[in-house]
């Protein structure tokens, strides 16, 4: 059975198998290469992609559970007003080493600031903890969220 | 610091031609490579006689002005990094050097990264050794083009080259004011006589405009617009999906599997047993038994994988476990070494004088490298018999020779191309999974991906060894180390010391105390090890710099003073040179810098007017070239589980940070990387294979537990020298020297046990 799914914006069919991870369609059946696999279990987020604007792990979301959600990736989100000042942020600042897991990185951010466009920094570790950096780029991942956001960079955890 | 040897210096300059080479390549070989005596790179350019079309940039061709250098008629300028870019900033930074002395407008520069050929000379990504092989070297290439552009436009004019001066992509006739672009002067440049490397002019710091500037990665916009750039993005017409099972237990070979009932699988298009070349080669990380999965999808390999059952022969490996490991280890540290390492002065003697003699048992466990592109490599190999690779790789010329080894074709028909690496971090030193995918297309008779999964990249990697140190020390009356001995049990191979098992003879505290004894007692290994970024560095520092702090404690010493003690008055040292190459000598100057520095940065003198339960911890490493003391700040939740608040980190890399985007990154990086390694990681074996198989059970630090990191460079008038590593090693003991003075309980067993914290 064929399926058809909206991937930013557009809709596409496709003809993987009803139990195949999102992540597995858009890389390698919609050559969407931006979103990254890590871990295959949802542990480490670089597969993060938005499913009607939530953020979700493709590599555990089998194809025949999009239904008609919009899925939005890192090739898509550069279109919303928000992933467009992250990306912005992410640049200006230099975040990445790497720059594997960045992709998921900035879909999470921008979620983030979706829903919470001026975010705490409790509101930056409970969003973005479940993203992991091998490289540990934390200090410049949280500075690029408050950029993104217009707000100071000061770290205003308790030191 | 442990001399480890990351490219492989067999594999020199070949002069014949390299047919496996693209053409574009090829004529790129003007310039000649060696490794000179010193160990630096020695160049001798052989210019083009005419302007050369460059790939794959412009529809206008370019004009080539060297090896690194091509300019477009528009003025864009091509430099290639010969090195593999895994996040380290390679891509970025070795062009910035040569675009500094080319006069180049920086944004007209774009980064070519080069394949693998040995015009190149060593083509690596490892030890930090980037800037300290290349600062020199790079900034010739590039002050050489400017000499050429500049003669350029002096012949154009009729004028002296001395009238003419070179800035932001055009040279300019002073008398006159006439100007012309590079990309109007390229071609002609390039039909000069090449300068001699060694008699360009280098600029005078103080009118850098690149170097020193913060300098975004190249690609780092292409990452974020989804662009095909890492080993596992690479797409061939044709291609087909690989996965590759090896035996679980370390060195078990493939007996049977139920081949039949895998390849009925939907979309499998072969299921093949592999054989591994050679008993030693799950210790040298090459070609393994397997069995290998074809499909046409990855997703289809890895169902098939679920129904894969293959009947293996276990090596002897199958006893082997971390349990045992520790039984041993203790039954060791009860005899006499097995051998020395160092023996300085009599140790036995001076323990005898001392007024306070303290022992104490370290241990840390295996790690793995968990690069978050799991590894993978696409292989081509062609009817012709040549074959080309598209790998994530730190270290391409090793694999090439393994491939051409295990195919039995001659080195020059493989052609690797180095793609963007999602982490490297020394795991990518091996090249396991490139021989592999080049023995699975040459099987299956297409070009395949092939890809791991997280657990068979965490199960087949060459670990971090485990240690064991068993010291004991001698106070002086006056509270000074007067005897030092380390027992430290490690692990071998064959009666030799496995990779990145050993302890380098130079390390502190020997030279600083006259009675000092390094012994070492191996146990036999059956699991592959390797180097970890900051290899012997990751794991000694925590043993060695935590004793210390313990031996300052007993003094009734501050830590800081103690050190000061210790290292005694600023002055050059003699080491052994990491990698065998000429260095800057080790000074104690630089480290009394550091630790001054990060002491004031801190605020440790004032450390008593913490709240109580709260503590500061200071460290100091010196490797690869590079001066770290590190304080932490940290508390411990009533639970156990530590909190770290804030690191400050003083360093001493040079006389100039080259990219400060890049560099302030690296060592915020390294910091946090060795905090999640000493909060949650560890590797344990069990009858002969590892235990864990995802991020679930070996943990990476989250954004939740990350602290701000204050870093600071303290210049000093020495060769600059890479940041990917020596920012790591000191924060391990930092944070446990911090949770001693938080909660007065020494942390001797990594990864850190919360229990061992708990309020009673």
């Amino acid at each position: 059975m064929a399926f058809t799914i909206t991937v930013n914006g557009r809709r596409r069919a496709v003809e993987s198998a009803a139990d195949t991870p999102l992540l597995w369609v858009l890389r390698d059946e919609l050559d969407l290469k931006g979103t990254k696999f890590g871990c295959g279990m949802s542990f480490c987020g670089a597969c993060t992609v938005h499913l009607d604007g939530v953020p979700t792990r493709s590599c555990i979301t089998p194809l025949s559970r999009v239904g008609e959600a919009s899925v939005v990736t890192i090739e898509g989100i550069g279109d919303t007003e928000v992933g467009k000042k992250v990306k912005a942020a992410w640049l200006a600042l230099d975040v990445m080493q790497c720059g594997y897991c960045q992709s998921g990185q900035v879909m999470t951010a921008t979620a983030l600031l979706a829903r919470t466009p001026k975010p705490t920094d409790g509101d930056i570790d409970a969003a973005m903890s479940g993203n992991l950096c091998r490289c540990a780029t934390y200090t410049r991942i949280r500075a690029a969220i408050k950029q993104a956001a217009g707000l100071p960079a000061d770290d205003s955890r308790e030191v | 610091m442990a001399g480890i040897d990351v490219f492989d210096r067999s594999a020199g300059p070949r002069p014949d031609g390299d047919s496996a080479v693209p053409a574009s390549l090829s004529r790129r070989a003007f310039l000649t490579v060696g490794l000179a005596a010193g160990g630096g790179l020695l160049l001798t350019l052989n210019l083009p006689r005419t302007a050369q079309a460059s790939e794959p940039i412009a529809a206008a061709p370019a004009a080539q002005l060297n090896l690194f250098i091509s300019i477009a008629p528009d003025g864009i300028v091509t430099i290639v990094a010969k090195n593999p870019e895994i996040g380290q900033g390679s891509k970025t930074m070795l062009p910035m050097l040569v675009a500094e002395e080319l006069d180049a407008d920086w944004s007209q520069v774009r980064a070519e990264q080069a394949m693998l050929n040995p015009i190149y000379g060593p083509q690596f990504a490892g030890g930090s050794m980037d800037t300290p092989l290349n600062w020199e070297p790079m900034r010739r290439v590039g002050a050489a083009g400017r000499q050429m552009l500049v003669l350029a436009a002096a012949q154009t004019w009729e004028v002296p080259a001395a009238e003419c001066d070179a800035s932001q992509g055009s040279v300019r006739h002073r008398p006159s004011g006439r100007t012309l672009s590079y990309g109007a002067l390229a071609a002609k440049a390039a039909t000069l006589p090449a300068p001699d490397l060694q008699s360009v002019t280098l600029k005078d710091p103080k009118d850098y405009r690149i170097i020193g500037k913060f300098t975004g990665g190249v690609d780092s916009a292409r990452v974020l617009d989804g662009h095909r750039l890492f080993g596992i993005d690479t797409v061939l017409p044709g291609m087909r999906y690989a996965a590759y099972q090896k035996a679980p237990v370390f060195g078990g070979r493939v007996v049977s599997a139920n081949i039949a009932a895998v390849k009925a699988m939907p979309g499998v298009r072969d299921v093949l047993i592999v054989r591994g070349t050679d008993p030693q080669a799950v210790f040298h990380m090459g070609l393994l038994d397997g069995v290998a999965i074809v499909a046409d999808t990855w997703w289809q390999t890895q169902k098939a994988l679920e129904k894969l059952r293959v009947v293996w022969d276990h090596d002897s490996a199958a006893g082997q476990s971390t349990a045992q490991f520790e039984r041993q280890a203790a039954s060791l540290s009860r005899q006499r070494p097995q051998s020395i390492v160092r023996r300085d002065g009599d140790v036995d003697k001076a323990l005898s004088r001392a007024s306070k003699v303290l022992q104490a048992a370290y241990a840390y466990p295996f790690l793995a490298h968990v690069d978050l592109e799991p590894q993978n490599c696409t292989a081509h190999y062609k009817r012709d018999g040549s074959v080309e690779i598209w790998a994530p790789t730190q270290n391409p010329a090793p694999g090439r020779k393994l491939v051409a080894a295990a195919l039995g074709v001659d080195e020059g028909r493989v052609a690797v191309h180095m793609t963007r690496v999602g982490g490297g971090f020394g795991r990518r030193l091996s090249n396991d999974y490139m021989v592999e995918a080049a023995m699975i297309s040459k099987r299956a008779g297409c070009p395949v991906k092939l890809l791991w999964n997280r657990r068979q990249d965490i199960q087949h990697d060459a670990y971090r060894p485990a240690g064991f140190h068993y010291f004991r020390a001698g106070l002086t009356a006056a509270g000074r180390l007067g005897a030092f001995r380390d027992h430290f049990v490690s692990f071998g191979q064959g009666g030799k010391v496995a990779s990145s098992a050993d302890l380098p003879r130079s390390h502190f505290p020997a030279g600083f105390v006259p009675d000092l004894e390094y012994g070492q007692s191996l146990i036999e290994l059956r699991v592959p090890t390797g180097p970890l970024r900051n290899p012997g560095g990751n794991a000694l520092a925590f043993a060695f710099e935590s004793f210390v702090d313990e031996l300052a404690h007993a003094a009734g010493r501050d830590p800081l003073d103690f050190r000061l003690d210790l290292y005694g008055p600023a002055r050059v040292m003699p080491t052994t040179a990491p990698m065998g190459r000429p260095h800057p000598p080790f000074d104690t100057g630089r480290v009394r810098g550091v630790l001054e520095l990060v002491a004031e940065k801190s605020g440790w003198r004032r450390r008593q007017e913490l709240p109580r339960g709260t503590g500061l911890g200071l460290a100091f490493y010196y490797s690869h070239y590079g001066y770290f003391a590190e304080v932490v700040k940290a508390s411990v939740a009533p639970d156990g589980i530590p909190r770290v608040h804030k690191v400050w980190a003083a360093g001493d890399v040079g006389r100039q940070i080259i990219n400060p985007a890049g560099a302030y990154n690296q060592a915020q990086g390294g910091i946090l990387d060795g905090l999640g390694a000493a909060l949650h990681q560890a590797i344990t074996i069990e009858g002969g294979r590892v235990v864990q198989e995802n991020f679930n059970t070996y943990g990476l630090l989250r954004m939740r537990e990350a602290p701000p990191v204050e870093v600071h460079f303290r210049l000093t008038d020495n060769p600059p020298t890479g940041l990917g590593e020596p920012a790591l090693p000191p924060v391990l003991p930092a944070l446990c020297n911090a949770l001693f003075a938080a909660t007065g309980r020494r942390i001797r067993r990594l990864p850190i046990d919360p229990k061992e914290l708990r309020s009673a």
